[in-house]
This record gives structure tokens, C-alpha cells and sequence, in this order.
């Protein structure tokens, strides 16, 4: 906490015009596109790699989410993923040779209702049969691990004890874009921004190649890494994903002494939050009801929000809010991803992580490279195929999700 | 914040409300002759437009009737508001509340 933030070098990655033709495409400059392009280049020796970003690299879902990582999922496919994704963020700075001050400073879930505790030490035990680090802590020990989280049993919904994951933390989100970006960019990956896709080249069923704003490029495999937007792209390619676009809503306070030493989360009284390494409280809530892509969301979340906040923590009372914003978020019918094939040969699709796609970008990133590369799925990913809509196997992972949607 | 008005009750704010989705999704006329193909696409597959949107809302908090809005998802923008009786309408100008 209150470690001063790493200088970036003024130069990170080249600003290339497109070619005409690449190996493979990834469209979406966000993390898990950079991501994807990294392990495109690193595990399958593929250089001849594009990124295309509509806007500017990692402005979108990116730049606006509570960067919170962590892995105590219910499920065994999602918990080997995002345990993956955690394995891979704890030697990703050595790795790219970046400090993106990942800090491992836990996660609480906590409980405010008997059925709460019911689900949370269902999931603990389910986490630790996947090895996945938890623990349950009585209130008394939820205010051990953070002092400021209001454990009177003398409240509306009192905290009857909560989930630990030790490992979990948070990390700078925008120097693990700048890491991965430049780590790409040393590859010889292009990273081209202002950059839209308008459309796909098919011949058959068989996509190769797109259109975009800066020209036609030729591609030998399309990946759509396109988080909030992947419906528009899937649109243009001709087919239908199970996902909604919706609104989801974070907020930063002014920037306050470390008082905030772990991660907070909660599912019923909704709230999550944590305290950035330059000191501002990050919050979020759940996503706006109705579908939208306007980048902002309903004050009466944040309203909602802030009420669970105080009564949490009631030292923050007379803080001040400094900003809020709104991401886009895709969410599927069971709240897990889908990272696979599409109808359309030579295309994949990353898409559907909804609220909570910052933690898996490392794990995401290898699976659709993998994917990508060979044109089968990663054993990461084989489940989180769209052909489970139709098999019925569906990943519910709604509770796991923490976060209403 | 939203102001949608309920055909019944008027402009409303946005908390009134509860959210249902894409409108005009019928149920399938012979369930059992579908295939698991349809079968996903009905229960799991819905249009998530980027512009105007023919959606369900419910005046919860009020009438608790059902009607329909079409909205530009993009602006947030509402279209036109009609009931369940009402054909979905060619989008016109904004009618029926704003943002």
C-alpha cells in the first residue's frame, strides 16, 4: 500500500499502419485481446499477429473495471481457470518484466444471511477441492482481517462471517495493458488502434478476412475479443450469440491514508470495494437491469450502492466521491464465458465474462491462442463452448459471480 | 435515470420498474416438436441490438401491468411505448419519455 507507482517508458509499443494480411487477427485491443496476441506469439510461435482496437488500446472494459482478481469459483471448470488465470498473474510481472503491482492482499465474501453462509462454505469446500485457497472467518475475524467493516450484529443485515481467499488481490490495471502491450509489440505483434471492424470477408462459411475503418485486411484466423460489443461483431459475421449488453457502474472516491487493507466483497447488500495503491476507494455494484451500450448507468444503483457501503463501513461517511463511469458488460444465460469455435470456420469468439473478466485475462488469453492457433480448444476452455446452450450443460456460476446479473 | 411512462399510469421514474427483456418472444406453438437447436435459441438467444430495441418493462412498483418500449439502446433514448394489444410500431419520433 502506498508503494509509488512504477515510471513508465515513454515508449512502449510502435504505432504501425495495417498490412494486408496477417496470420491472425485479434479484434479488440482490450486486455484479453493483448493477451490473447501475447500467448498467440509466445506459446505458438505466431508473429505475423494484428490487434485491432476500435478506439485507443484498453479503453474500454479495461480502463473501467474494480481490477479485482481472484479465483474461488464453485464450479471445476471455472475454478481451473481463473486458478490458472491467478498462477499465471502471480509470475506475469517477472514474466513481462513490468510491475504491475499485483497485490495479493485477499478477498472477503462475505455472509449477511443464513443462506449466504450455506452457499459461501459450500464454495469453500468446492474451492479447496480444486486447491483453490479458502477459508471461512467468524465476524470477529472478518475484523481482523479489515478493521474498518462494520461487524455489529446490530444492523439491518448483519455480517454473519465470510469467505477468505488469501491469494486474491488487485493490480494496476492499465500497466498490465501497457505490459502485455509492450511485450506484444517486442514480438513483432502489431497493436493498431483507431481501427474498427465493419465487416468480415468469408468465402463459404470460411472467414478470411476483415473490413475495416483503415482498409481490407486478409486474415489466416479471426479471433472476436470484443467484450461489450461482441453481439454488434457477431452480428456483422451472421450469427447470434447468448449474450446481453448491459451497463455496469464503478466509482472512485477522493484519495484517502490506507485504511482499506483487503478486498471487500458483497452479494446482498452489493457493494465491493477496495483501496487503489494511490489511495482512492474503488466501488462497484451490480449491473443496470435493462440492455444499453451508452457507457454510463442509473443513478439509483449507485444510490443503492452507497447505502451498502455506509452500512459496511461506516467510516465512510464524509468521503467524497470523486468519479463514476460505466463499462459495457456481455452477460450470458449462466454468468461463464464462452471461448471457442463460432458457426463460421477460421473464427473464434471470447466473449460473455459480464461483470467479471479482468481476473481471467491471463487464463483467457492462453485458451483462445490456443484455440486460435489450432483450432480446438484448450482443455481451459473445452466447456465454455457456445454448443453448451444446445447440450444443456450449462457452468452456473451466478453465485460465484458476486455480482447481480 | 430513466422516465418511461406506463400507458396505464404515465411518466414514471426508472425504479418503478422491472426489466423484462426482448419483447414479442412467443412461446414456441409446438413444444415438442422442437429440436434442441430451437430449443436453445428460444430459451437462450436474444437480440441485444445496438439501437432501438423492442423491449418488455412492468410497471411494478404501480399497476403491475406488462407493456413494451422500444429504445435506443445506444442513447438510452425511448421510441415509442405501446401494450401488448399493439403491433410492435415502425420507430418514429420520441414519444413517451426521455433520459
Amino acid at each position: 500500500m502506498a508503494k509509488l507507482l512504477p515510471e513508465h517508458p515513454a515508449w512502449l509499443w510502435r504505432d504501425p499502419d495495417p498490412k494486408s494480411s496477417y496470420d491472425a487477427v485479434v479484434v479488440g485491443g482490450g486486455g484479453h485481446g493483448l493477451a490473447t496476441a501475447y500467448y498467440l506469439a509466445k506459446n505458438h510461435g505466431m508473429t505475423n499477429i494484428a490487434v485491432l482496437e476500435k478506439g485507443w488500446l484498453a479503453g474500454g472494459n479495461m480502463a473501467r473495471n474494480t481490477t479485482i482478481i481472484r479465483s474461488n469459483y464453485l464450479w471445476d471448470e471455472s475454478a481451473a481457470i481463473y486458478e490458472f488465470s491467478l498462477k499465471q498473474w502471480e509470475q506475469l510481472p517477472a514474466e513481462l518484466d513490468y510491475d504491475f503491482l499485483f497485490s495479493q492482499r485477499g478477498v472477503l465474501n462475505l455472509a449477511h444471511t443464513l443462506q449466504d453462509v450455506r452457499e459461501a462454505t459450500r464454495r469453500i469446500n468446492a474451492n479447496r477441492l480444486n486447491r483453490v485457497d479458502a477459508e471461512w472467518l467468524e465476524p470477529d475475524e472478518v475484523a481482523k482481517v479489515c478493521p474498518i467493516v462494520n461487524v455489529s450484529q446490530d444492523v439491518r443485515y448483519p455480517v454473519l462471517g465470510a469467505t477468505f481467499q488469501p491469494r486474491a488481490g488487485i493490480a494496476k490495471h492499465d500497466h498490465v495493458a501497457w505490459a502485455f502491450a509492450r511485450a506484444c509489440d517486442a514480438m513483432g505483434v502489431d497493436i493498431i488502434q483507431n481501427c474498427e471492424v465493419t465487416g468480415f470477408i468469408k468465402d463459404g462459411d470460411r472467414v478470411v478476412g476483415v473490413e475495416t475503418s483503415r482498409g481490407r485486411i486478409n486474415a489466416g484466423t479471426v479471433g472476436l475479443v470484443a467484450a461489450g460489443h461482441s453481439t454488434v461483431l457477431a452480428e456483422k459475421a451472421g450469427f447470434r450469440l447468448p449474450v446481453q449488453s448491459h451497463p455496469l457502474q464503478a466509482l472512485v472516491s477522493e484519495l484517502y491514508e490506507p485504511v482499506h487493507p483487503t478486498v471487500v466483497m458483497s452479494n446482498h447488500v452489493h457493494v465491493y470495494v477496495s483501496q487503489a495503491h494511490k489511495g482512492e476507494l474503488v466501488m462497484g455494484a451490480g449491473v443496470d437491469a435493462y440492455n444499453g451500450y451508452g457507457q454510463r448507468g442509473s443513478f439509483h444503483v449507485i444510490e443503492h450502492q452507497m447505502a451498502a457501503a455506509l452500512e459496511l463501513f461506516p467510516i465512510f461517511g464524509r468521503a467524497r466521491l470523486l468519479r463514476t463511469w460505466g463499462g459495457i458488460v456481455d452477460v450470458s444465460p449462466d454468468a461463464s464465458p464462452v471461448i471457442g469455435p463460432t458457426p463460421l470456420e477460421n473464427l473464434y469468439i471470447n466473449c460473455g465474462w459480464g461483470t467479471g473478466g479482468f481476473k481471467a485475462t491471463p487464463g483467457a488469453g492462453w485458451a483462445m491462442a490456443h484455440t486460435m492457433a489450432t483450432g480446438e480448444p484448450h482443455d481451459l476452455n473445452r466447456a465454455f463452448g457456445l454448443e453448451r446452450f444446445v447440450s444443456g450443460a450449462l457452468i452456473d456460476e451466478h453465485g460465484a459471480a458476486a455480482v447481480a446479473h | 435515470m430513466m422516465l418511461l411512462t406506463c400507458p396505464w399510469c404515465g411518466p414514471r421514474d426508472e425504479t418503478e420498474y422491472h426489466y423484462g427483456g426482448q419483447a414479442h418472444v412467443a412461446y414456441p406453438e409446438n413444444p415438442s416438436d422442437l429440436s434442441d437447436e430451437e430449443w436453445a435459441e428460444y430459451l437462450f438467444f436474444r437480440d441485444n441490438p445496438k439501437g432501438p430495441f423492442a423491449e418488455r418493462w412492468s410497471h411494478s412498483a404501480g399497476c403491475r401491468r406488462w407493456f413494451n418500449v422500444v429504445r435506443d439502446t445506444a442513447t438510452y433514448e425511448v421510441l415509442e411505448v405501446y401494450t401488448n394489444a399493439d403491433p410492435r410500431p415502425v420507430v418514429g419520433s420520441p414519444a413517451g419519455g426521455s433520459r
